[in-house]
C-alpha cells in the first residue's frame, strides 16, 4: 500500500466489556456474555447486550430523539478519540470523516412504531412518529457521531451484511489513502437486539442459537453447534496516515496492512468456499504476506452447521501447512455482533500485539472433525508472539472480507 | 380546564421533552427557545404530545403561537376546553 495506515486508537463496547482492555480480559479468561433475555413476540432467547453508560457523551434528550445504534456509535467514538489522544475541539473536523459499517438498520424503530401504532393507536398514522426518519435513514448511527462531535467531515454507513465490521475499516483506510480526511473514525456498530424480526428470521432459517445455558446458546465449531447468537455492540477505530500518527507521537495499535472483499454470486445466504478462498489469498497478496507469515486466523465462525465447516474448509485449505498460523474464533464468547463483528473481533486480538498471547474459542465441548484445524487455539489462550492478524467477516447476499492488521514497525 | 391547569399540562410536556434542563423557574412571556434548548424537533415533539396526551390538533400555520408559555396557554386553553 503506497500510504501506510495505523490504528491509533480503540473504542469499544460489546457483551464482554466497555473498553478494549476488559473485552480483552475477559477473551483471555474465557468468559461468556450470553445471556437470556425476553424478546417481543419470541419470548426467552439468548443474546448479547452490551451494558455501557448510554448518556456519558449525550444529554438524555438526545438520546431519547436517536437511536440505539447512534447511543453506541457515540460512545465508542468518544472512546476511541480519547484512546487515541485526540480532542475533537481541537481537531479540524472538516478533515474527520465517520465510516461506520452496519449489517442493517432502522429495524428496531420502525418495528417499535408499528407496534405502537396498531397496539396503542389504533392504526392513526397521524401519531406515527416524525422521527421515524432521521432514525432509520441509513447514514443514522454515523450521522449521530457527527451532531454529537461536531465533525463536519464526510459520514456515512457502509452497508455489508455481517461482512460490514470489516468494510468500515477499510473505507477509512481508502479515504486516508485517498487523502479525503486525515482521521478517520471507522468500524461498525449493531443494535440488532432490539429486534424480534432478525431472531424470528434466524429461527425460521433453522440458524438461531439455543441452549438451556445461555453461554452454550452458540458453539462455533463444535460438533452440537445449532446455530447463531444475536449481539449488539460496536467498535470504532482512530485510524491515521502514518506520518500524521509519527508526527504527534501517537501509540500505535497496529497497522492496515491488507485487505480483500469479493462477492460469491451465488446464494442469498449460503456461503461459498471458493470465493472464501479467493479474498483470504487476495488480502495476503495486497498485505504481500504468505499463508506462514499470518500469525493469526479469527474466523467468521457464526455457529451455524455448514457456514462454520465451509469455513474451516477455506481456512484449512489456506493455513494448513502454516503450523505457526494459530486459528480462533470470538462468537463463542460474545454471540454474533452483526454489522460491529469484525471491529469487535479484530479489537479482541490487537492485545496479541503486547501480550504475546492468542485468545481461544469458547464453548466447544467436542469439536466437529469437520471443523478440526490444526493450529486451532481451542479453550486456553497459548502464548506465541503475533505479528499478523487476518480477521475474516462475511455476510448474507455472498459478500466476503478479509482485513490484516499487523504489529507497527517503523 | 383553567388556564393554570393548562399551563401546568403544557409545563408537563415541555419538562418530559427538555428532559436535561429545569423548567421551574421559565419566564411566561419570554420565548421557550431563548429560555431552554429546544429546536424545531422539540416543537414537534410538543405538537405530537398535545395530540396524543390531550387529542388537540394544532395545525402548522399556528406553530408561532407555541412561541412562549403564555401565548400557549393563550391558544391552547380554548381548544381544551373543546
Amino acid at each position: 500500500m503506497k500510504e501506510r495506515i495505523v490504528i491509533t486508537g480503540i473504542g469499544l463496547t460489546c457483551p464482554l466489556g466497555n473498553n478494549v482492555n476488559e473485552f480483552r480480559q475477559n477473551l483471555l479468561d474465557g468468559k461468556s456474555g450470553i445471556t437470556h433475555q425476553e424478546i417481543r413476540h419470541m419470548g426467552k432467547v439468548a443474546m448479547g447486550r452490551c451494558n455501557f453508560e448510554e448518556t456519558l457523551y449525550q444529554s438524555k434528550k438526545m438520546r431519547k430523539r436517536g437511536t440505539r445504534a447512534g447511543a453506541i456509535a457515540i460512545y465508542c467514538a468518544h472512546e476511541a478519540l480519547k484512546s487515541a489522544g485526540l480532542n475533537s475541539e481541537a481537531l479540524d473536523t472538516s478533515r474527520v470523516g465517520v465510516y461506520i459499517g452496519v449489517t442493517e438498520h432502522g429495524n428496531v424503530e420502525t418495528e417499535n412504531e408499528i407496534h405502537e401504532l396498531y397496539n396503542q393507536h389504533n392504526k392513526d398514522v397521524s401519531l406515527w412518529s416524525h422521527h421515524h426518519n432521521p432514525r432509520t435513514v441509513a447514514n443514522n448511527p454515523a450521522g449521530e457521531v457527527t451532531l454529537n462531535l461536531k465533525i463536519t467531515g464526510p459520514h456515512y454507513t457502509i452497508g455489508a451484511a455481517c461482512a460490514a465490521g470489516n468494510l468500515g475499516p477499510i473505507q477509512g483506510a481508502q479515504m486516508l489513502m485517498l487523502g479525503e480526511v486525515d482521521v478517520a473514525l471507522a468500524g461498525g456498530v449493531s443494535e440488532s437486539t432490539g429486534t424480534f424480526g432478525i431472531f424470528a428470521a434466524f429461527a425460521s432459517q433453522g440458524a438461531l442459537g439455543h441452549h438451556d445455558d445461555p453461554a452454550l446458546a452458540t458453539r462455533p465449531l463444535d460438533k452440537n453447534r445449532n446455530g447463531i447468537v444475536v449481539s449488539e455492540g460496536g467498535a470504532l477505530f482512530v485510524l491515521e496516515r502514518l506520518s500524521d500518527a509519527l508526527k504527534r507521537g501517537a501509540k500505535i495499535y497496529g497497522e492496515i496492512a491488507g485487505y480483500h472483499c469479493n462477492s460469491d454470486a451465488a446464494d442469498f445466504v449460503l456461503p461459498l468456499t471458493e470465493r472464501q478462498v479467493e479474498c483470504m489469498s487476495k488480502a495476503m497478496k495486497h498485505a504481500d504476506l504468505t499463508p506462514s507469515e499470518i500469525d493469526i486466523v479469527n474466523m467468521h465462525a457464526t455457529g451455524t452447521q455448514m457456514g462454520d465447516i465451509q469455513e474451516c474448509e477455506a481456512v484449512g485449505g489456506l493455513f494448513g501447512a502454516s503450523p505457526n498460523t494459530r486459528i480462533n474464533c470470538t462468537k463463542g464468547f460474545i454471540g454474533h455482533a452483526m454489522g460491529a463483528a469484525g471491529a469487535l473481533e479484530l479489537a479482541g486480538n490487537l492485545g496479541s500485539f503486547e501480550d504475546g498471547i492468542i485468545h481461544g474459542c469458547h464453548g466447544i465441548k467436542e469439536l466437529d472433525q469437520k471443523c478440526a484445524l490444526p493450529s486451532l487455539v481451542l479453550e486456553t489462550p497459548v502464548p506465541a508472539p503475533v505479528k499478523t492478524i487476518l480477521s475474516n467477516s462475511f455476510g448474507m447476499l455472498g459478500i466476503n472480507s478479509a482485513l490484516i492488521v499487523k504489529k507497527y514497525q517503523p | 380546564m383553567q388556564q393554570v391547569q393548562v399551563r401546568d399540562a403544557v409545563l408537563a410536556i415541555i419538562a418530559d421533552i427538555a428532559m436535561d434542563q429545569d423548567v421551574s423557574g421559565l419566564n411566561d412571556e419570554l420565548a421557550l427557545r431563548e429560555q431552554l434548548d429546544l429546536d424545531s424537533m422539540d416543537f414537534l415533539d410538543i405538537v405530537m404530545e398535545l395530540k396524543k396526551r390531550h387529542k388537540i390538533d394544532v395545525p402548522q400555520e399556528d406553530y408561532t403561537k407555541l412561541a412562549t408559555l403564555k401565548s400557549c396557554v393563550d391558544y391552547l386553553t380554548p381548544k381544551f376546553k373543546q
